[in-house]
Formats: structure tokens, sequence, C-alpha cells
């Protein structure tokens, strides 16, 4: 008996350093020193801290660099309000697909994520909201089981809470190690959010550099407002998959914000810097406030 | 043995067959008998594999044959209304057993000319958006709607980027999870990605034996894992995507059984096997309340990969 309250003791110490390890990671900044960041589109060298301060865009072309998952919720709620549900559900390799928990293994080191996509509430401007954000560093931030259980889960929770939803997408599809499951999740995923739909929830998709296949076709493309961040790729089918079919190379601009939005499928492109601002004033236009 | 390679050796000895002069008598049964045991051989343990090559089998009956076998009374019905029609889709109204319903079914061509002009079963954007107008009619009317999926995926064409396809296939899912009236979903020979996807979300989704079903095509599998296309017979291994694994895994609700060497050597048992099946199961839906089909169903997708 006494060993049975022990381990939960253990358990319960275990949770709550998890807990504070988890608002630490949030509010950390870590700013290296000297160090300079090349942006890979104009080539120019600009010192890590004012790439930093301006939100990761290349102050001299505004080209948007990828973000973490964790710096994409730093900027976008306020300061120490995230709170993180969900974050032990981690994938199993249950069809034991080769190679498959490696690769698991090597994403969860390298990004200190359980999966790719993190869930939890927090506060924009003081406003509540549930939010994912996915994190194509981990395994091309692909959906498979755990991603489509967690997002499904944040939506019946905005549900339950009558909250906003706010989904940042970035995917390179579904997860194909897990097989016809993963291919589910699209399904499970489009219903959560019909259902929520339907109860009258708020949801805003928003779409970040790449954002393709499986997720695009489901939960991506399902917002009652669809924003994307400048020049981010977004598309069913893979470029060079299209090029072969049809047999021509397809123009720079092909399956970007741009190119969307001028085709009518979002609804705005929004500067990053502006991001917050503009979620903030959408949800409290949905709330009927005026600003 | 691969079936493709029994296949070829059966019509190897069939030509021998063919050849033989009337007095060799004996040899024309040695051949029979030979043929026989080498059918058995090879339907009898079949690979991942042989079932995509037979999913995939040019002599293959496609959707309009099952249309024509199970549907009285069939009026084809055309277009979205945005864009265009798209004859990857045969969408129409009918009676099945007395009962009028809507099918909405993925269309091969049988040969090349119709595989043209039937995109070879691929749908573009305005192909998914005639299916929900279809669907969204047949749920004001509370009328029961019979898909048939076969595809190796939505189209990948310039064209249907710019119209939307993913925005297509997410409306599809998003609608369907949700629509008022009974939906079955019959699997005939392929189903490929979000492609079929878009027209699974059913109440019951019945697969024939020989066909596949998967997150992708093999090919497309291992050009993704391993950048190499000619590993799909390998990918096919690993993807559990015939019809007993999914039955397994409880993707699907039940088994439509194929004579050996597939639905081609027997269209009307398949076809009668399928018409009963989709009775006994409509009977039932029929009589549930739209509120209890449409909860049943969300929880039949919510269940998976639930933990």
């Amino acid at each position: 008996m006494e060993n049975l309250f022990k381990k939960r003791q253990e358990r319960l110490e275990l949770f709550k350093s998890r807990r504070i390890r988890t608002n630490k990671d949030l509010n950390k900044k870590e700013v290296p020193e000297n160090l300079i960041k090349n942006c890979e589109v104009c080539h120019k060298n600009v010192p890590y801290e004012d790439m930093m301060n301006n939100l990761y865009v290349c102050p001299n072309c505004s080209h948007h660099l990828k973000i973490s998952a964790r710096e994409r919720i730093r900027q976008l709620t306020d300061k120490s309000t995230f709170r993180e549900l969900d974050r032990n559900l981690e994938s199993s390799n249950e069809d034991e697909f080769p190679g498959y928990t490696n690769k698991l293994d090597k994403s969860k080191k390298s990004t200190g994520l359980h999966e790719a996509v993190v869930t939890g509430v927090g506060r924009i401007n003081t406003e509540k909201i549930a939010l994912a954000v996915m994190d194509s560093n981990f395994m091309m931030g692909s959906m498979g089981q755990i991603v489509g259980e967690k997002i499904t889960r944040i939506t019946e929770y905005a549900m339950r809470r009558k909250l906003p939803l706010l989904i940042s997408c970035t995917s390179g599809g579904a997860r194909m190690q897990e097989g016809i499951m993963s291919l589910m999740q699209m399904a499970k995923t489009s219903a959560a959010l019909k259902k929520f739909s339907d109860e009258g929830g708020f949801y805003i998709s928003l779409l970040t550099h790449p954002t393709t296949g499986g997720v695009s076709a489901s939960f991506a493309m399902l917002g009652d407002i669809i924003i994307s961040e400048p020049n981010a790729l977004v598309g069913f089918a893979g470029k060079r998959v299209i090029e072969n079919t049809i047999n021509e190379t397809l123009p720079k601009e092909f399956q970007r914000a741009e190119f969307l939005l001028e085709k009518g499928f979002i609804d705005m492109v929004v500067d990053r810097t502006e991001m917050k601002k503009t979620i903030y004033e959408l949800i409290m236009l949905h709330k009927g406030v005026s600003l | 043995m691969k079936i493709k390679d029994c296949e070829i050796k059966i019509r190897a000895w069939e030509a021998e067959k063919a050849a033989l002069n009337i007095d060799e008598g004996q040899r024309y049964d040695e051949i029979n008998k030979e043929i026989i045991e080498l059918k058995k051989e090879a339907y009898s343990n079949l690979e991942p594999w042989d079932r995509v090559y037979l999913a995939r089998h040019q002599d293959r009956p496609k959707a309009s044959d099952y249309i024509s076998l199970i549907i009285d009374n069939f009026y084809e019905l055309h277009g979205d209304r945005c864009y265009g029609d798209d004859n990857a889709l045969i969408g129409g109204i009918g009676t099945f057993k007395g009962i009028p319903v809507t099918v909405l079914a993925q269309a091969k061509g049988k040969t090349l000319e119709e595989n043209l002009t039937r995109n070879f079963g691929m749908m573009n954007p305005e192909g998914y958006r005639k299916a929900l107008r279809l669907a969204k009619e047949a749920e004001k009317f509370h009328r029961p709607i019979i898909n048939i999926v076969d595809t190796a995926g939505a189209y990948p064409g310039k064209g249907a980027e710019e119209r939307g396809q993913a925005e297509a296939i997410a409306k599809c899912l998003y609608e369907f999870s949700n629509l008022k009236t009974p939906v079955i979903s019959v699997v005939i020979s392929e189903g490929g990605s979000g492609g079929a996807l878009a027209l699974s979300i059913a109440d019951r989704i019945v697969m024939l034996e020989n066909a596949i079903y998967s997150v992708l095509s093999p090919e497309g599998f291992a050009s993704i894992l391993w950048k190499d296309e000619s590993r799909a017979e390998e990918a096919s291994k690993y993807m559990r995507l015939t019809s007993y694994d999914l039955y397994e895994k409880g993707i699907i609700d039940h088994i439509i059984k194929e004579p050996a060497g597939g639905a081609q050597n027997g269209l009307e048992y398949v076809a009668a096997q399928i018409a009963v099946y989709i009775e006994t199961e409509l009977k039932e839906l029929m009589q549930k309340k739209d509120r209890l089909l449409t909860r049943e169903r969300f929880l039949k997708y919510r269940k998976i990969g639930m933990i």
C-alpha cells in the first residue's frame, strides 16, 4: 500500500516539474551572443537579435522564416498565459513500420515536442482562445493518429468552453508510416469541426509555410476565416507530382498564398508582425464587440 | 507464386491447348489439370501486391457495370453549378430494389478512349462539388446515398489546384459527416488518398475482397518515403491496404467475397452480394432517426485513433 502512494507522489512531482518546465520554455528567450542569421532569400546577414525581435521576419526583404510551434505560441499569446493540454500524448509504432520509431525519437529530441502539434489555451490581448499550433520540424508536421486526436480534442474543448479556435497549420500531409489510420484523421478532424461550427463556434485557420496534402484537404481549408502568411506554400498535390502529371514546369508563384488569394481560396494574407492584432480584432468582431 | 506470372503461364498453356490435335486428348487433360493446380496455388495465398494487381486488373468490373446491374431507372445528373461537369464521377438517381437512391460513383473507363474522358477515375474539384451538390439534394428528400469508390486519388493537375482541390475534398468530409440521410460506401477496386476518402464518409463502408484502400497509392507511398517509385511492391507489404487488414482495423464493416481470380470472373455473383448487403443495411439505417444516424456516423470516425 505504501508503495502505491509513493508511486502516486512520484507521478505528481513529475507532472509538476513538467508544468514548470513548459512555462519556462515558453517565456525563455535564448539570445546567442554575436550570432548572425543569414536570410535564405535575400542572403543578407542580420544580427540574430534583430531577427528575433522582428518575429523572425527578415527586416531587409520581409521573408518569413519558419518558426517552431513554441515560438509561434510565444508570438501569438500574452506572456505566461498559455496552458498546454494533452501534452503527454505520444505516437506509438503500432504497425511496426520499419524505421518509424527511430524517426519519432529523433524528432522528439530535436524539437523537444512530443508530437507535431501543440494544443492548449491561452490569451490574446486578454481574450481567451483555444489553439493548436503545428510544427514542421517534427516529421514535416505530418498528421498521424495523435495529431488528429489532439486537433479533435482541442476542437471539442473549444466547443465545450465556447471559446474561439485558432489552428496554425503547417504540414506535409498525412503521416505515411501510420497508413490508413492517418488518412482517417482527415475525416475525424473535419467531422469535429463541423460539429463545432454547427454549435456556433468561431474557427480561424492560419496557414503557414508549407501546408499541403491531407491537412490542406481537411481542417486547414475549413476555417470561418482563413488567413495565410505571405508566400506560404499551400496546396493539395505536391509540385513535383503535378509537374510529372502534366509534363510542364510550374511557375514560382504557383500554390503560394498570394496565388490562392487571387483564386479565392483564402480570405487574407497577413504579415506576421500584424498577426496577433488581426486575430484579436477578428475574434472581437465575431463576439459582437465594437473595437 | 505471383498472380501476374501465373496468368502469363496460364495464357501460354491455353495457347498450347488450342494448338493441340484431336488425337492428343491425354495431353489436353494434363494441361487442364495443371491449370487448375496452378490456379489453386496462386489464388489460395495472395500477397498484398497480388491484390494490388487484381484491383487494377484491366478486366475488373467498373462502377458503370454495378450501376447497370443493381440500379433501375437510372438518371444521370450533371454539373457542379459552379464550373463544369466532371466525367470521373457518375452521379444520379434511380431505384434500388424499389427504394429511390442517389448514386455517386467514381468511374474508371474500360477502354483507353473512355478513360481519357473519365480521366482514369481521378476527380477534379468540380467532381467533388458535384458529389456534394447531389448529396445535399438527396438529404433534402431524405433519399439514401450509395457511393462507389474507385480511384487512385484526386487528380494532381494544375487546374485542379487552381480551382481548389483541397477545399473541395475538405468540404466533402465536412458535410458528409453530418448528412441527414443514410450513406453506404462500396469500395470496388482502388481507393487512394483523400480523393477516395471524400466519398467514404458513410454509415457503412463495404469492400470487395480484392479491393485496396490506402493513404496513398503504393507508388506514391514509396516515392515519398524512399524517393523511389519502383519499390511500390515492397511498400504494399507495410501499407495494410487489403480488405482483410482494414476489416481487422475496424475501418470497414464488411468484406464481399470474390470468385477466384477476381470480380471479373463472376460479376453477377459479386453484384448480387453487394445488393443483398446494401438492402439489409439500408433497411436498418432508414429506420433510424436523423439524430441517431448522424451521431453514430460521427462516433464511427471519432473513435479512430482515440486514446
